[in-house]
């Protein structure tokens, strides 16, 4: 008998919905000791199946039919009593966001402490808290049991989560994309962590994720969701190197493949475009009323040349700076110190109206596709806002408008609509399209896919490879991923804590990294040792 | 527009206030009308109760029509309300703005400057700037408006700063806007949801204060208002009770009706919310 | 906040709020000058019987004939050793007069305080938890019915129902003149005068109180935190206790600090209303006589409790909210 075992479950969305189940004749084993990776794309349902295992659905969902047998017992059918019992003692969860699943009040030994004692198991607290943080790798698990969560990083946090969950040893853990707010450093070591304690325990694991990587990394089995579906199960050697489904392939089609090697060098000119010579940016972090203030180096003594019609790279993870560097090259923050030479003219000292010609020339792409278009503008709108912004008459900024949008693959009609009515990968084209409006000989792209889901993302980076071919676009591609900027980038300059540690080929630069920072970061690549099939005959431009 | 009027039509309380305040406007408009001559000149016998004499809802002290006293009271309630309210509006719209968009020390400045305003007790403050300024409709609209603005501050500073940071506003200094334009186009008509809900609420404390100061003997002594009736009626409210209990219920619904209208507003433009507390 | 830290923190928000005082002291004598007509005549109030002798001892005393910035000064300096000036109406210094008064209105808003922090919080709870429900529907129809009805108007209605048509409380002043009470009885009918002014001054707050607990709960209620208790197997009732209430509770802290004013600004017109002995009452009949001194005075004053109560806010805040240092 399987430790869990799904059958035909089926929820059912609230009316109104864009379609009637959320999911739909879920069949899923899995058993004691074994990681069963669940996943798929945003909006998949992978989530949902979690959240109904545990019975912690959002008011509002309901479990149309089906069983979730757990040691036997049928989970949908236990009195909430009993269920409750169970939660935390044989079934355990953790989250996706590790700085908000915490009680911001309360000590995170006491929050631990806690699970112990709603169990009955109270007495031991004392003693086992310690234990429990000292397991799951915590420094000096005493002073961190006192501390309040707001005084832990995230990857710290997501430790407690995890001995929390595993506090009163239970038979299954259900990880519901538990790495995806996390650095790649911190992500691999919570995922070696995870495997470690599954292994030492013989817990069965449920991991949910959208990161194919993350999958090759940790899965004994897979299931594929695809929209309320399970459309592939089966051993994780099978469905990740022989994947049946046309979905499963397309999906494994698009990951970054992150090997340089495999694309032909482009040739760039030697003529320089963008140089920049120890800029410097420190954040003052003000101190309230009488309070010290507090001085934190965002960027350090950054150098950097780009060439004309080359895309550099610039990688690393959350608060290395990265963005603060593209953020100063384009005005959106002023550096203190250093040179930014555009074109032989230095750009860092120039006043807001000296700057206005440099707007055209330089333009930028966002990050987050829901956050970068004025909701109340139209697209047609946005994009000839720019040139009309320069001069550019009205009319004719319009008529460029409409051609842009063909460029990125939009129909001409998205003119009078508003962002609201488009998807992220769409709003994502007419982001980029706002950027071409003013005709800029360099783009700045800070993160523009890592918000957007695989298969999108593969589109997106499709488009901006095309257009930098035919435009002659030089790009500087700020990304934490470095799947994505072997794919698409000549060079990379390798960011941590405000400082260029490494800067070369990319090929060379992951091939034979130099600095031991570089060498951490590639080694935290999930699924480094697992080369993706290469699909055949799938148009991916048909999915979003 | 029209989802916008489905959604405000389908909080019925929203509709009910709608209703009301324009019975309130209409009664406000057509006073000269239905009562014509001053509200102020004797009517009938003092004391009468309500329905006799021909009087709907009785006499005051000295025969005065209270219900003629309501209806003209509608008019300074109103223009109390709304004026006081758009001058509110203006201190703390522009104040907010400057604070949320620049920064730095400028909004320390504004943000200590409104704090002291916040930790003044407003009723005493209001009290004082009429007394002293002598009481007329125009001190009274300076004095609320004076004691209202800081909360609009704060919420447009609130907003200007979470749109500031917002990647659209970015994308547009990038283009080469000008502040001033960017400040119209892209973040004002964004932040102008919660201005606009705010605003009948705040028009709604207005009426509240007017009342209250000319209950305390501090309004236009030339204009017959909700508060003053009802501070008149008091000592005599064992005699006659119908004189403070009228003006009384007209504040009330005039009151009710501004909320309802203001909760229905922030259900019609924040349907996310409306769906969140919904799910409960 | 760790309690080494509170030493600190206390002092630097002492000093902020001593500049407070400062700010209202200049603001109280730009009020003066700012009045149509002659300061002096503001201070001794616009009778108009004023004798030109005792204006000129007035102008000498205040240093009105001296530059501004001197007269700022001696303003100052009076209201730091707290001389709030003479009130030439009842002859007695405005300290005094409010020293007098300030228990009376200490005990009326102390009382509403109590019920509208507990009455509010509680029904605020009770409807987060029943949302949707009919329960829900009343509380939030009764919280939005008296946070649109006037203080001083409900203080009346109380007094007709209660008073005139039940003849069950008292509706004037703080006890019975007539008899001459001592220790428990006289206790007992202060606490029954009580009863109506602090019920009128209290159900304004309680309404707000209650819509602010209502809607905070349903947010906490909504966050990641919760699903994790729910998760580990927290029995319903404790996640309320524990992790919602307590989150729901910091914004009701902050906000009871912010209408502290409010809630003395309303004992005002409760006090007119039921002719209870406090500073409100002080402040109407120094309305009716226009002696300025007396409300410069009692506007200074109110504002001082305004501002200790905000400390008090404070400090609760730091103590309940581990985060404080890091944001403030």
């Amino acid at each position: 008998m399987s430790l869990l075992e799904v059958s035909g479950l089926t929820v059912a969305l609230p009316p109104g919905g864009d379609r009637p189940n959320a999911v739909e004749g879920i069949d899923l084993t899995l058993d004691a000791g074994e990681i069963l990776c669940v996943v798929g794309e945003s909006g998949s349902g992978k989530s949902m199946t979690a959240n109904a295992t545990m019975r912690l659905l959002a008011p509002g969902l309901a479990v149309r039919s089906g069983s979730i047998r757990f040691d036997g017992r049928d989970l949908l059918r236990l009195p909430e009593e009993e269920m409750r019992r169970l939660r935390g003692a044989r079934l355990a969860m953790i989250f996706q966001e590790p700085m908000t699943a915490l009680n911001p009040l309360m000590r995170v030994g006491d929050q631990i402490a806690e699970a112990l004692r709603v169990h009955g198991a109270g007495n031991d607290a004392a003693r086992r808290v310690p234990e429990l943080l000292e397991a799951v790798n915590l420094p000096d698990p005493r002073a961190i049991a006192r501390s309040h969560p707001f005084r832990l990083s995230g990857g710290q946090r997501q430790r407690v989560m995890i001995a929390m969950a595993l506090a009163l040893e239970p038979a299954l853990l259900i990880a519901d994309e538990p790495t995806t707010a996390l650095d790649v450093t911190t992500q691999k070591q919570i995922l070696t962590l995870i495997r470690e304690i599954q292994q030492r325990r013989g817990t069965g694991v449920m991991f949910i994720t959208h990161d194919f990587g993350v999958v090759a990394e940790i899965a004994d089995r897979v299931a594929v969701m695809q929209r309320g579906r399970i459309v592939e199960q089966g051993p994780a050697a099978q469905v990740l190197n022989r994947p049946e489904h046309p979905y499963t392939r397309a999906l494994i089609a698009a990951v970054p493949q992150g090997h340089a090697a495999a694309r032909p060098a482009r040739s760039v000119s030697t003529e320089t475009i963008l140089q920049l010579s120890g800029v410097r940016k420190t954040y003052h972090r003000a101190g309230g009323w009488f309070g010290k203030g507090v001085a934190v180096p965002a960027v350090a003594d950054a150098d950097l040349v780009l060439h004309r019609g080359e895309t550099l790279g610039v990688v690393g993870e959350s608060g290395s700076g990265k963005s603060t560097l593209a953020r100063c090259v384009i005005r959106l923050v002023t550096p203190e110190q250093g040179e930014i030479l555009f074109g032989g003219t230095d750009l860092r000292p120039l006043s807001r109206n000296a700057w206005m010609p440099y707007r055209r020339q330089i333009q930028m792409v966002f990050q987050d596709p829901f956050a970068s278009l004025n909701p109340r503008r139209t697209v047609g709108e946005a994009i000839a806002e720019g040139p009309i912004t320069h001069g550019v008459p009205r009319d004719t900024a319009l008529a460029k408008a409409r051609e842009l949008l063909s460029l990125v693959q939009l129909p001409p009609e998205a003119m009078n609509r508003y962002p609201h009515e488009f998807s992220g990968g769409q709003r994502q084209r007419i982001g980029i399209a706002r950027a071409l409006a003013m005709e800029p000989q360099l783009l700045i792209a800070d993160e523009p896919v890592s918000a957007l889901d695989v298969s999108v993302q593969a589109q997106v980076l499709a488009l901006l490879t095309d257009l930098r071919e035919r435009l002659g676009l030089t790009m500087l591609f700020i990304t934490h991923d470095l799947r994505v900027a072997a794919e698409i980038c000549d060079r990379v300059a390798v960011m941590q804590r405000g400082r260029i540690v490494e800067q070369g080929p990319t090929e060379q630069v992951f091939r034979s990294p130099r600095h031991p920072y570089t060498k951490a970061l590639l080694d935290s690549v999930p699924g480094r040792g697992w080369v993706p099939p290469v699909a055949h005959g799938i148009d991916l431009a048909k999915s979003e | 527009m029209s989802a916008f009027l489905r959604r405000f039509a389908r909080n019925r309380g929203a509709v009910v206030g709608a209703v009301l305040l324009v019975l309130v406007i209409g009664m406000a408009l057509f006073a000269p009308l239905l009562f014509p001559g001053s509200p102020w000149d004797m009517a009938g016998a003092p004391f009468q109760p309500p329905g006799e004499d021909g009087m709907l809802l009785g006499t005051d002290s000295l025969g005065r029509d209270v219900a003629a006293g309501i209806a003209y009271g509608a008019q300074v309630s109103l223009i109390v309300g709304a004026v006081s309210t758009a001058v509110a509006l203006l201190i703390g719209v522009a104040l907010g703005a400057v604070a949320g968009y620049l920064g730095g020390w400028a909004d320390d400045a504004i943000m200590r400057f409104t704090e002291f305003f916040q930790t003044i007790p407003s009723f005493v403050l209001a009290i004082l700037l009429v007394a002293i300024f002598t009481p007329s409709i125009a001190s009274i609209i300076v004095a609320i408006a004076v004691v209202s603005w800081p909360p609009v501050t704060r919420v447009v500073r609130a907003e200007f700063l979470s749109l500031r940071n917002r990647e659209f506003v970015q994308a547009a200094e990038v283009l080469g806007k000008r502040p001033l334009a960017i400040v119209l186009t892209d973040i004002l008509p964004n932040a102008l949801s919660p201005i606009i809900v705010l605003a009948s609420l705040m028009t709604a404390t207005a009426i509240l204060l007017e009342s209250s100061l000319s209950f305390l003997g501090l309004g236009d002594p030339n204009m017959m208002s909700w508060g003053f009736l009802i501070g008149s009626g008091r000592s005599v409210i064992r005699l006659a009770w119908w004189m403070s209990v009228f003006p009384g219920l007209a504040i009330f619904l005039t009151v009710l009706a501004l909320n309802l209208v203001g909760e229905g507003l922030s259900d019609a433009l924040n349907p996310r919310l409306r769906k969140r507390g919904a799910a409960h | 906040m760790d309690a080494s830290r509170l030493p600190g923190f206390l002092l630097r928000r002492l000093l902020k709020s001593a500049l407070v005082i400062v700010a209202i002291a200049i603001c109280n004598f730009l009020l003066i000058h700012a009045a149509p007509g002659d300061p002096a005549s503001v201070i001794a109030g616009q009778s108009g019987s004023a004798d030109p002798q005792f204006m000129e001892q007035l102008r000498h005393q205040f240093g009105l004939d001296r530059p501004l910035h001197v007269q700022l000064g001696i303003y100052l300096r009076d209201v730091l050793t707290l001389d709030l000036g003479f009130s030439h109406r009842q002859q007695m210094p405005v300290a005094t007069l409010i020293l007098d008064r300030l228990p009376a209105t200490l005990l009326l808003t102390g009382a509403a305080f109590l019920l509208a922090v507990s009455g509010g919080v509680a029904l605020g709870a009770l409807a987060a938890r029943r949302a949707g429900t009919w329960a829900d529907s009343a509380i939030t129809a009764l919280a939005l019915t008296f946070y649109a009805t006037p203080l001083f108007w409900v203080g009346l209605m109380l007094v007709l129902l209660f008073s005139v048509q039940l003849e069950w409380l008292p509706s004037f002043g703080m006890s019975d003149p007539g008899l001459d009470l001592h220790g428990p009885a006289l206790w007992w009918d202060v606490a029954q005068h009580l009863v109506l002014p602090a019920l009128t001054l209290g159900l304004f707050y309680l309404a707000v109180y209650a819509r602010l607990t209502r809607a905070t709960m349903l947010e906490v209620a909504d966050q990641d935190f919760v699903k994790t208790a729910r998760a580990k197997g927290v029995p319903e009732g404790r996640i309320l206790r524990a992790h919602i209430l307590r989150n729901a509770l910091l914004p009701v802290i902050t906000f009871a600090g912010i209408q502290a004013g409010q809630l003395i600004g309303g004992s005002i017109l409760v006090e007119t209303v039921f002719a209870w002995p406090g500073i409100g009452r002080l402040a109407f009949d120094a309305l009716l006589a226009r002696d300025y001194a007396v409300l410069l005075g009692v506007f200074f004053c109110t504002s001082v409790m305004v501002i200790v109560l905000n400390l008090a806010t404070d400090l609760l805040y730091a103590v309940v909210d581990p985060r404080v240092e890091v944001t403030g």
